[in-house]
């Protein structure tokens, strides 16, 4: 009874070591997040509160509500954020089947081109669409010899541009992860579903896309929610014209040095896209989704 | 429905031929299945009988040959058009639908309405015991309900012809001894043309009316499953079919020889040049006095017995440094009577059971 006893405290104390040694090797992490994560987004709280006069104040937030150019770019953000997430769907969506029914190594070759533009710089990958879409540009220049137009057509600085330029940064984001939804659907399915009688349009249409959306779902949320926060491509591409949260954030500090304003726009974007998050988790299984919808 | 034993068909296989690369995946095989029939392909991993079978649901397509099923010409059939039912080895059941969505699967694709779609969706759970399990999700089933549910979807569209690869693979001995008779039984109720796939010599013999033996993208032997075990056509078939030991003999004009014993023979003699002697364990005794007069005896020395619980098994080697196994019953639960290693004694093979087989594989 005494050597059992003895033994459940030591092996008590052991279980305590071994939480505590765990806990220690997480510490550095945990200290990293605390610093370059919770601190300043504690900290942009903090200042979206503090008004002009360096006083607590709500005057940051109550202008977003009062003035109308907040409330439209608010909704350009959203609006350009859905419309790249549905092109990035319908151009990637085809892109990542295709790929899926190639073989392995080709398919592998065709993933590195689809991630070859990472390894360029956004910057770089902007400047070069404007340049292509520009008045005087590659695009207008061949289509008016080919006679597909006869005017210079406007398809940079304004919303075209910015979609444009969006999309095509945004699609590797979206083929990903229907790429590996895809590539995770048995091919014996599809047999079956053959054998049972669908043709190879039924069979898609009941078997193989039903299974490819939690890909889909994934890769749009993710488009999405990096739309929203998007900067450069829309900076540069849009001219000016097309103004989403993150630009006004930028003039905020950058032309009227208001860090109380841009702190709390930076708040309330941070906010709706939690929101965003949490909607779509109620309705999908993101951890599920970022596993490759298996 | 689903109790009529009429509309099977039977299938006609005309050399079918297949190749990846070199390698001979089937080799001008021919076959004839009859109308209601349950035929097993046995064969080893890399045989040919899955891709037979293949060519049969028309997913794998051959290099030339005729399939028909009855008397339509099937071989560039679609496979959604050939009507065959199938059994996937891993079941293949939609995860994204409930059991009843997957079974009910091949009559939404025929436009059949919703009432009668449900009344046989149920009709068809009943028939493979898995009456009010249509809400059940796919994840929340054990693989031998899995298993249930796939054959349920194969056979509610009344297809005249069912496939199956090795449909029970996947499930642990006593469930897979006890869905054999099941099938088995499933079969004599429907009645459709079955063919089935596998591995498994005990499940090829329990099941089939007739067992064709794949090997190297040929058959073997196509016979019941007595001949098949009684009479193999060859090496090949008596060592995958059951244990068995040869002995090499010779042909001594009408009759046979070992070294210099003839043989009493009844059965046949393969015309092919080498010949062996087919030694069942369960077949070969100790002689004794009750041993008949005529039969074959080899004079052996015990080098090991082995209890098994059911029986024991016995290895003896011959002068010629064959090894013999011999497998009998354990009377009074323990092996202490039997002769021990080392000690001499004498194996005896009755007429009947003294089987000459061709010692090549063509």
């Amino acid at each position: 009874m005494s050597d059992m006893s003895i033994n459940a405290s030591g092996l008590r104390r052991d279980e305590t070591m071994e939480r505590m040694r765990l806990l220690g090797l997480s510490s550095p992490a945990l200290i990293l997040v605390l610093v370059i994560m919770v601190i300043p987004v504690g900290w942009l709280f903090y200042v979206s509160f503090i008004g002009a006069d360096g006083q607590f104040s709500l005057e940051n937030y109550e202008r977003m509500i009062k003035r109308k150019s907040y409330m439209r770019i608010f909704y350009t953000t959203f609006q350009i954020s859905l419309l790249t997430t549905g092109l990035c769907i319908l151009i990637g969506y085809p892109l990542a089947y295709f790929m899926s029914q190639l073989p392995q190594r080709i398919a592998n070759l065709c993933l590195i081109t689809v991630l070859l533009p990472f390894w360029t710089s956004l910057l770089v990958r902007t400047y070069a669409w404007l340049v292509l879409l520009q008045k005087r540009g590659l695009v207008n220049d061949w289509a008016m010899s080919l006679g597909l137009w006869d005017e210079p057509i406007k398809m940079v600085h304004n919303m075209t541009g910015t979609l444009i330029g969006m999309v095509h940064i945004m699609l590797p984001f979206l083929i990903l992860p229907v790429y590996g939804a895809m590539r995770a659907i048995d091919r014996d399915y599809l047999k079956a579903a053959a054998n049972l009688g669908a043709s190879p349009r039924r069979a898609f249409w009941t078997v193989f896309f039903p299974l490819s959306t939690p890909g889909v779902f994934a890769g749009a949320l993710m488009v999405f929610v990096l739309c929203l926060g998007f900067f450069v491509t829309p900076a540069v591409l849009g001219g000016g014209k097309v103004i989403m949260v993150s630009m006004k954030i930028v003039s905020n500090i950058e032309l009227f040095v208001n860090w109380g304003a841009a702190s709390a726009l930076g708040v309330v974007l941070m906010l709706l896209t939690v929101a965003v998050l949490w909607i779509a988790s109620r309705f999908l299984n993101l951890e599920k989704m970022a596993g490759g919808g298996h | 429905m689903i109790d009529s034993k009429q509309g099977a068909l039977p299938i006609a296989v005309r050399n079918v031929t297949k190749t990846y690369g070199r390698v001979h995946a089937l080799d001008d095989v021919s076959l004839d299945v009859k109308s209601g029939e349950f035929l097993t392909l046995l064969g080893p991993s890399g045989s040919g009988k899955t891709t037979l079978l293949m060519v049969l649901a028309g997913f794998t397509r051959p290099d030339c040959g005729s399939l028909k099923f009855g008397d339509t010409e099937m071989i560039r059939t679609a496979p959604h058009l050939r009507d065959v039912g199938m059994v996937f080895q891993n079941y293949a059941l939609f995860p994204h639908m409930t059991v009843a969505g997957n079974v009910g699967y091949p009559l939404r694709l025929r436009k059949v309405g919703k009432h009668e779609a449900d009344k046989r969706i149920e009709r068809a759970l009943d028939t493979v015991q898995l009456g009010g399990f249509g809400d059940r999700r796919i994840d929340q089933l054990s693989g031998g309900q899995k298993q249930r549910v796939a054959l349920a979807r194969s056979i509610i569209f009344e297809p005249r012809i069912l496939l199956m690869d090795e449909p029970l693979s996947a499930l642990d001995k006593k469930l897979r001894d006890r869905m054999q008779i099941e099938l088995r039984h499933l079969h004599e109720k429907l009645g459709m043309t079955t063919v089935y796939v596998t591995h498994d010599q005990r499940e090829a013999l329990t099941m089939s009316d007739r067992i064709a033996v794949v090997n190297h993208g040929r058959i073997m032997q196509l016979a019941t499953p007595q001949n098949l075990y009684n009479q193999p056509a060859n090496r090949f078939v008596a060592d995958f079919i059951g244990d068995s030991t040869f002995l090499p003999v010779t042909r001594r004009g009408d009759a046979v020889a070992h070294g210099e014993t003839r043989l009493n023979l009844c059965g046949p003699v393969p015309e092919t040049a080498g010949l062996l002697l087919m030694m069942r364990p369960e077949r070969v005794r100790l002689a004794n006095e009750t041993t008949a007069p005529d039969a074959n005896r080899f004079d052996a020395r015990v080098s090991e017995v082995v209890y098994q619980g059911d029986s024991y098994l016995m290895y003896a080697h011959l002068a010629g440094g064959a090894e013999i196994a011999l497998r009998g019953a354990i009377r009074k639960g323990t092996v202490d009577g039997l002769p021990g290693v080392g000690e001499p004694v004498v194996l005896a093979l009755d007429v009947a059971d003294t089987v000459i087989i061709a010692d090549e594989d063509a």
